[in-house]
């Protein structure tokens, strides 16, 4: 089977025309060692079956991104049979600057050139045939979205890849020509494939390629000595740059030309000089508008808001909230409040119910099945609440999860998400991240998985692993359940604050750790320079739908996969904890106080006596560790064991106990204190997220660096907790933890000058 | 009159004349074509005044202060 390679810049139409070609056989992987997406498919209409592998979106070979050297190497180690460059016609000058660099290798090439029908439309003309005969390899018109031409594309990449090609240079005219030719004769001569394309990569000082034939780099030292231009002098990375966009400006002003319109319909004309006296595209007058200097960030937030209520809201447009609705939906079915419970619940809500309620009903009815049929009670509970309960509540997350991410993957196809980093790039500097590191965090308050797979966005590795470590702190939907309860039973017990005031401050505290453990990581372990800002800002358009729903399809497909293999076992695994006792004798539910786990949280207790829930707590006191642990299914199970504990002090059901009244219950039994409550809120807002987080995280980290992270977010939960509850409880230790972090404060500054802790780099 | 991208005010038109930095910013620089030769126009700021756009070879450019501070231009004259 012949294998051809997709190559071109971001934002050039590469996905669309790869859509188009593989259709339903394609499928996403990851390239070996790092999280960039690697897809592959197969083209079926020529006479052979065609692989064909989208290299990532690239503006060069350098080897400074991880998508360059993807691309690199590729089509150097794996040799295609031919490589398609799509071309943007729209934008020539900098996309052919790739072209260049991929002439220069010795592979067959076809030039896909897309949006030609859009340059019509704007009064030019682009000269294929022109630019086929300047470059030497075929080049085809396309348009990826309508699939035009696309038929005789492949066939000329598939006549093209008949015959091998060799690399060829735009420098050859150039004042660097011998160098190029001799170095190219040391590598011909050294037996290395490709020796034309080393042989510029290494005048242009190429990392790799002085790693890779550092004895090569004499001739070209031996070059400069007796060489120096009248602009650059002996700077021959500025020279090879400004040379390929020099070749390139010549010839695309001969191959873009204007096209003379008969002026026969005056409207026409009137209305294009109308357009022409402005100058605004539609880009242009959506971008004024979205990037404003007054409104552009009011609008981003505006825009947040709408997404979070469209997905979580309860209380639609805030109708009941204003008194003007009140209904509940189905009464006395098993779908009560689907569409409305008091208020209106919004699409990304509805869903979720549907998905929960058919989920319980299946559940109930599984649990009556075996039960009929004879089966042991252990075997019901371990069928009904640990495998199906389990997985299904992972599910139910499903549609809010898709929502969010639907938003964001429309916000990010339109261009808009660029240029949101493009507004806030200059706050998050501070905190060692780009702009772009904003939109997986605020994700994180919805749902932490969309929110880490996002994080994909952003192109540098260490700003990536530290912004995956703090998506957590921004408190997800499902953690606020352990908030509303909490701080209710807080407020009707100690009668301190109120409780929204109590649930927004925790959201607040949580954000602060976040930036705080940024800045401590990018200045420590994850040290490396904020990354340069030097991005396009690719014209607007309206997302393409059948991309969306591919990408959405992608990302099901993924989850469900780790729903069924690493959520399921830590789930099954968690529940046999909470139903057996240590002699492996089944308990109901409310035996849980029996259980292993009961076991196992009384003996971990004395360690979180620093944040108040340890060793001087009586009674049930180790209920807040088993709650904790018991969180990590999914973050509302911590709730629903408070419940099942607090029915078995006050001898009613679970299901007739309000959460709030569920923690007063344990609250009376313990004699916690406030302060130790809102050190163990804080302690489970910044600790190890739900499973479904973490098989996340695992995916999304490098290999090997997801310990570190399950490490990272416990001992950062343990200092966040240990701090409330001392602070809140003995408020004359203020003045010590301001000094302990003043002290913190000025070693960070110094580590950071000096790359060593208090001690001064010696360079020799 | 020669000065860095960044002290543009928005709308001044210049053409490239050198590109200072080294390593993977000037590579990126240069990568994303800005080198010499070149025309740039500051198109705006962002609201928080940094970073900034430019019109550069028929695309919008974004890049933050520091590294327009890299990229030497000769200021062409307004021709209004």
């Amino acid at each position: 089977m012949k294998k051809f390679a997709l190559a071109g810049n971001p934002n050039c139409g590469k996905t669309t025309l790869f859509n188009a070609l593989t259709g339903s056989t394609a499928h996403v992987g990851n390239w070996p060692g790092v999280t960039v997406d690697k897809r592959e498919g197969t083209y079926k209409k020529e006479k052979e079956a065609i692989s064909i592998v989208d290299l990532p979106g690239i503006y060069s070979l350098s080897p400074y991104t991880p998508e360059e050297v993807i691309s690199r190497n590729f089509i150097l180690d794996e040799k295609p049979d031919c490589v398609i460059n799509i071309v943007d016609a729209t934008n020539l000058e900098r996309n052919l600057y790739l072209t260049t660099q991929i002439l220069e290798m010795d592979v067959p090439v076809i030039i896909a050139l897309n949006m030609s029908d859009v340059l019509d439309k704007s009064g030019k003309k682009l000269d294929a045939e022109l630019l086929e005969k300047m470059l030497n390899v075929p080049v085809v018109s396309i348009s990826a979205l309508k699939e035009t031409n696309i038929e005789e594309l492949m066939h000329r990449a598939y006549l093209t890849s008949l015959t091998e090609r060799k690399g060829n240079t735009c420098l050859k005219d150039t004042c660097i020509a011998h160098l190029v030719g001799d170095v190219e004769i040391a590598f011909k001569g050294m037996q290395v494939q490709n020796p034309l394309f080393h042989s510029i990569k290494l005048i242009e000082k190429d990392e790799i390629e002085i790693q890779d034939h550092p004895n090569l780099l004499s001739i070209i030292e031996e070059f400069k000595k007796t060489f120096k231009s009248e602009t650059f002098g002996d700077d021959l990375e500025a020279i090879i740059a400004d040379e390929r966009y020099k070749y390139i400006s010549n010839f695309t002003k001969n191959v873009v030309k204007k096209i003379e319109r008969k002026e026969d319909d005056s409207k026409d004309s009137k209305k294009k000089k109308k357009e022409n006296s402005d100058g605004l595209t539609f880009s242009d007058k959506v971008d004024k508008v979205l990037t404003h200097k007054i409104f552009g960030i009011p609008i981003f937030i505006l825009a947040l808001f709408l997404i979070f209520h469209l997905t979580f809201s309860t209380d639609f447009l805030f109708l009941n909230a204003m008194g003007l609705v009140d209904v509940t939906s189905f009464v006395g079915t098993p779908y009560q409040g689907l569409f409305a419970d008091g208020g209106i619940a919004s699409l990304g809500t509805m869903l979720t119910n549907f998905f929960n309620m058919s989920f319980d009903a299946l559940v109930d009815l599984t649990k009556t099945g075996l039960e009929s049929a004879g089966a042991e009670a252990w075997a019901v509970g371990l069928i009904g609440d640990g495998i199906m309960s389990g997985v299904l509540s992972v599910f139910g997350f499903l549609p809010q999860i898709l929502m969010l991410f639907l938003f964001f993957s429309i916000l990010e196809d339109s261009g808009y998400m660029t240029r949101v980093a493009f507004i806030l790039d200059r706050i998050f500097r501070k905190f060692g991240v780009t702009g772009r590191a904003f939109m997986p965090m605020i994700m994180g308050f919805g749902c932490s998985i969309p929110a880490m797979i996002n994080t994909r966005t952003l192109a540098d590795e260490k700003e990536r692993r530290a912004t995956i470590r703090v998506i957590p702190f921004f408190s997800c939907s499902a953690k606020l359940p352990i908030l509303t309860s909490v701080a209710g039973a807080i407020v009707s017990k100690f009668h301190i604050a109120n409780p929204d005031i109590i649930t927004l401050s925790m959201y607040l505290v949580g954000m602060i750790v976040a930036m705080v453990a940024l800045i401590v990581m990018r200045s420590t372990t994850m040290k490396g320079d904020v990354q340069p800002f030097i991005m396009e800002l690719p014209t607007y358009h309206f997302p393409r739908f059948k991309s969306l729903m591919i990408h959405l399809w992608d990302k099901t497909k993924h989850f469900v996969k780790k729903a069924c293999t690493i959520i399921l076992i830590s789930n099954i695994a968690i529940w046999c904890l909470m139903h057996f006792a240590p002699n492996w004798s089944y308990l109901e539910d409310s035996q849980v106080d029996n259980s292993i786990l009961a076991v196992f949280s009384k003996i971990l207790q004395p360690i979180f006596t620093p944040l108040g829930f340890g060793v001087q707590l009586k009674g049930l006191g180790w209920v807040f560790v088993a709650a904790s642990v018991a969180g990590l299914i999914a973050k509302e199970n911590l709730v629903g064991l408070f419940a099942v504990l607090a029915g078995v002090i006050s001898n009613v059901s679970a299901d007739d106990i309000s959460e709030v009244e569920a923690v007063v219950t344990l609250v009376e039994n313990t004699q916690v204190t406030a302060p130790a409550l809102i050190a163990f809120i804080l302690f489970n807002m910044t600790t190890i997220p739900c499973f479904a987080a973490c098989a996340t995280a695992r995916a999304e980290l490098p290999q090997g660096k997801f310990k570190w992270t399950l490490l990272f977010w416990i001992v950062s939960s343990y200092i966040v907790g240990t701090s409330a509850f001392v602070i809140l409880t003995w408020l004359w230790t203020i003045p010590i933890f301001v000094v302990v972090i003043a002290l913190l404060i000025v070693a960070l500054y110094f580590y950071r000058k000096n790359g060593t802790l208090f001690k001064r780099k010696k360079t020799a | 009159m020669i000065k860095t991208l960044d002290t543009f005010s928005i709308g001044e038109n210049g053409i490239i004349v050198k590109v200072d930095g080294e390593g993977r910013i000037r590579r990126r620089l240069f990568d994303m074509g800005v080198t010499p030769g070149a025309n740039v126009v500051l198109q705006k700021r962002a609201p928080l005044g940094d970073p900034i756009q430019v019109l550069l070879r028929g695309y919008e450019l974004t890049l933050r202060k520091d590294e327009a501070n890299l990229v030497h231009c000769e200021v062409k004259e307004e021709t209004k």
